[in-house]
């Protein structure tokens, strides 16, 4: 990106002081309305719950190794997958990147001091974690056991700790509410002179898509959720049908949020893939402004099609068919992304740095993931595979596969940036592959044998034993899966003590965070105002590989010499 | 254990008329599936590697938008997206359609069970009878929360809701067992609220009807057929005939009758005459026959007793039944002809007229 420092000819290079290194009380952190320290602090946060999410996963995979279980009860196993799926949802996939990624590098890249509310946003972390803490408590204190998507009457007349758990994911949302305010209020005034909404990075694009999402459906959700703890506290007839209540309202309301929710996920994942390959490719990204629009387009279609996961749920025949019509369309911009970002690579100059390696990889997934979903979408297929493994297989293409590959991608893209260290690029490498391959192993097996009729949220399933080889091949790559992610938590670590100094922009990249902020950035995050004066992603990929072509003639002439 | 894809059919059993249309539809969804995830990952792999780094190829002038290859983009994948939806929601309105000459059954969802009942006021616990070719219609309700009725071979599945009626139809085609299961999670024991669909042949469906639905045991006897059973089994037949014979009385009517003894007393012959009868027949035996019958003393439980006693009483002249077909000629004594015993048939009455039931059997 072009752009010149106001008032001063020559950006000077990195001083001693950073945010990291500002300060080192823990008070300085712990009220820091920095938005890099917050992102950090959400960095912990969320790898916390990815931690304990993960390991109510692994419970789930060893139990299902033998068709009448090994170890739990069928009442523990229901409330391990709620709190993997509740952990997973809400306490990660929704926040982890427009809060960690999100936050670090939105003020950085439109060339700003800071978000546009520094202390909502603090809020906003606390929020985060005193819901999730909440959660915790339910899990701790009897657990629960309707799933994460809390389908009334079940939810309703469970014993188990729902209303605190449901007033963790109540706060959890004024948390992603907040943020998100801060985004677009961000985006929209705090962006530097010149940052026109055509040289912003599709990074903020995809963000700002995303913080709409969330505004618009966030407090559905909040407020459906907290009318269930409202009915089981008081006996307020709103969902149950013995209160006169309705339960397919209770399907329509938090799919209105929750299919949306699939968009706040895998919108910001866009959004790193965007920058990652377009860096890699050492070359301007193909189709920018359908890239922009098309992260518009998904957050708009996104909230009309809810009802595709209601076809059976006695919704009419003709809603079916128009929510079937609308999700196929929605097909189309998610198609339009992973088309231009493989056009990216023609005549650029392609690296296989770990960065890159997840996100080819997050397309490869993708792709499947989207793909599936049209057996989904599609009102007839969807009869037969709606509440199997296929589903399960389905959103875990596009939630493992798609977002937790791009935020790994994205993490190792900017961690040099937010730490100032450098990696082992070996075992970045190492672990994207590992990570590849354990996933596809866990996953697709629960393809087939949710076409076979498996349902999902099944505890046992002795009365189909031939089932026991795909959970058995599923069970063996989810332990890939996760000594996968093993592995970048440990060189990650180890970097930030022992890794080499990056320097200002270790990958040779474009945008205002790469080329005028040092590694880590200050506090205020540029010595001087900044003025854009061109595009972004104004790369030269011819320029870029002759650095690395190995001329053989030269060499030669050269030994001859 | 089971090695999966190596010993099972990736297909689910395709046993209802839906099943072969669902499965090509989806396999259609398949192929395009795997055609377009192997256009991409090879233009993808194709692209990355001509163009990595280093390589010698013209890099001039990169192309940074195409207004034309993006319409390309949408517009193939838009066909194809609406062609499909075209396909399936066809389908869908065909499925959804409930057959005007199905056979209704009534289906209750409840934690953790399915229970069915049928017009005809058979019940089912978590077992499902159909026969097969007859478009079945499910008209289902919850009491107490959302449950999913899946039919995984019939390609079939319908929400289960407290509250309100919902419906699903399938035509089963094919006869076998196939496998009920609760596809909502629904509690603790969601995992454990599966059954049994069982699809039956017109034979085999007369008969499961005949059982009143018990396919475990014998349709259950009245007292009189359980009779007739011990009456057939015991060879009675063979000497008490429609009409009195030598062998003999006939037991026509017999209840309420006063007999005369050969000591000439007289009894009513109530039920325990009749008991006394059949297990100490020597006791007392009626004027003008030999002493011949078998003792069933031991033979016979009070219950199968109790039976035959009822079975006698049913007894008609019009009945065929009891009467043997070697006698049928007979003119063996018309009318209480006590005089004439049959002597020569003596020896062998009692344990002939056993044996000898026992071979007709």
């Amino acid at each position: 990106m072009s752009a010149t420092v106001v008032g001063q000819s020559s950006a000077k290079p990195s001083e001693p002081k950073n945010y990291l290194n500002a300060d080192h009380t823990l008070k300085s952190w712990l009220l820091s309305v920095d938005h890099k320290r917050i992102g950090v602090m959400y960095l912990i946060a969320v790898t916390f719950f990815f931690f304990i999410g993960s390991i109510a996963a692994a419970m789930i995979r060893y139990e299902l190794t033998s068709p009448k279980g090994i170890l739990l009860s069928s009442e523990v196993y229901n409330k391990t997958f709620s709190a993997h799926g509740i952990l997973m949802v809400f306490q990660f996939l929704v926040v982890v990147v427009p809060a960690v990624l999100g936050n670090f590098l939105i003020p950085i890249m439109i060339g700003a001091r800071d978000m546009a509310y520094p202390r909502l946003n603090l809020l906003s972390l606390y929020m985060f974690i005193t819901g999730g803490f909440l959660i915790l408590a339910s899990f701790v204190l009897g657990g629960v056991d309707a799933g994460w998507t809390f389908y009334v009457p079940l939810s309703t007349i469970s014993e188990t700790q729902i209303s605190l758990c449901l007033v963790g994911i109540f706060i959890t949302g004024f948390s992603s509410i907040f943020t998100a305010v801060n985004f677009i209020g961000t985006i929209h005034k705090m962006r530097a002179p010149g940052m026109t909404w055509y040289r912003l990075p599709l990074f903020i694009w995809s963000h700002y898509a995303t913080a709409i999402v969330v505004i618009l459906g966030t407090p559905v959700v909040a407020i459906t959720l907290f009318l269930v703890v409202v009915e089981r506290g008081f006996g307020f007839g709103i969902f149950s049908p013995e209160l006169g209540g309705d339960p397919v309202l209770f399907q329509h309301l938090f799919w209105f949020y929750s299919h949306p929710a699939v968009y706040i996920m895998i919108l910001p994942a866009f959004g790193i893939i965007s920058e990652i390959i377009s860096c890699f490719s050492r070359r301007p990204i193909f189709g920018y402004r359908f890239v922009a629009y098309s992260s518009l387009s998904i957050a708009f279609l996104g909230f009309l099609v809810w009802g595709h996961h209601m076809f059976l749920s006695s919704q009419s025949v003709l809603q079916g068919i128009i929510f079937s019509l609308i999700s196929f369309i929605l097909a189309v911009p998610s198609a339009v992304k992973v088309f231009n970002w493989t056009l990216t690579m023609v005549k650029g100059s392609v690296h296989f740095s770990t960065p890159m390696l997840y996100a080819l990889g997050f397309m490869g997934l993708f792709v499947i993931g989207g793909l599936t979903g049209l057996y989904l979408a599609s009102v007839d297929t969807d009869v037969h595979l709606t509440g199997t493994y296929f589903i399960v297989a389905h959103f875990h293409y596009v939630m493992v596969g798609g977002t937790i590959l791009a935020y790994l991608g994205g993490i190792h893209f900017w961690w040099p940036k937010m730490f100032g260290r450098t990696y082992s690029e070996f075992w970045g490498r190492l672990s994207a592959m590992i990570i590849f391959i354990g996933f596809n192993l866990t996953f697709f097996p629960q393809f087939m044998v949710g076409y076979l009729g498996m349902p999902r949220r099944y505890h046992y399933y002795y009365f189909a034993p031939e089932w026991q080889f795909y959970h058995l091949l599923s069970t063996a790559g989810s332990t890939v899966l996760g000594f996968g992610f093993l592995l970048p938590a440990l060189y990650l670590t180890y970097s930030l003590f022992k890794g080499k100094k990056a320097g200002p922009n270790p990958w040779n990249a474009k945008g205002l965070e790469w080329e005028y902020t040092s590694s880590p950035p200050i506090t205020e995050n540029f010595t001087q105002p900044i003025l854009v004066t061109d595009s972004v992603y104004d790369y030269n990929p011819a320029e870029d590989s002759k650095m690395y072509e190995v001329d053989e003639e030269a060499t030669v002439e050269d030994m001859n010499k | 254990m089971g090695w999966g894809i190596f010993q099972y059919n990736p297909i689910p059993d395709q046993a209802s008329a839906h099943a072969a249309k669902y499965d090509a539809l989806f396999w259609t969804i398949s192929i395009l599936t795997v055609v377009f995830t192997l256009f991409v990952v090879l233009l993808i792999l194709f692209y990355a590697i001509k163009y990595r780094r280093g390589t010698k190829v013209d890099r001039r002038n990169p192309m940074t938008h195409h207004n034309g290859l993006e319409a390309l983009m949408m517009g193939v994948p838009l066909i194809l997206a609406l062609g499909i939806f075209g396909w399936s929601a066809k389908q869908f309105v065909e499925v959804r359609a409930m057959p005007k000459d199905a056979m209704e059954v009534f289906c209750i969802g409840k934690q953790w069970m399915w229970h069915f009942q049928h017009m005809n006021g058979i019940r089912e616990n978590n077992e499902l009878h159909v026969p097969v070719g007859q478009p079945v219609k499910l008209t289902m309700i919850s009491q107490d929360v959302i449950h999913a009725m899946y039919l995984p071979e019939m390609r079939a599945q319908y929400h289960v809701v407290p509250g309100r009626y919902t419906e699903l139809a399938f035509t089963p085609t094919k006869p076998g067992r196939y496998k009920i299961l609760c596809a909502m999670h629904c509690g603790t024991q969601h995992s454990e609220m599966v059954g049994q669909l069982y699809v039956m042949d017109d034979r085999e469906w007369g008969e499961w009807l005949e059982k009143g639905g018990n396919k475990y045991k014998d349709k259950p006897l009245n007292m009189v057929e359980a009779g007739a059973q011990v009456w057939k089994d015991k060879g009675c037949g063979n000497c008490h005939t429609g009409l009195d014979n030598p062998r003999a009385p006939s037991l026509v009517g017999i209840l309420g009758k006063t007999r005369t003894m050969t000591d000439g007393t007289t009894a009513v012959a109530d039920r325990d005459y009749l008991r006394e009868a059949i297990k100490i027949p020597h006791n007392r035996i009626t004027a003008g026959w030999e002493n011949t019958m078998p003792v069933y003393g031991s033979t016979l439980t009070e219950t199968q007793v109790l039976e035959l006693v009822e079975f006698i009483k049913s007894l008609s002249v019009s009945k065929g039944e009891f009467q043997r077909t070697d006698m049928a000629g007979s003119t063996a004594a018309s009318d209480g002809d006590s005089t004439a015993v049959d002597i020569s048939n003596k020896g062998s009455s009692a344990g002939n007229a056993q044996f000898r039931s026992s071979e007709e059997r």
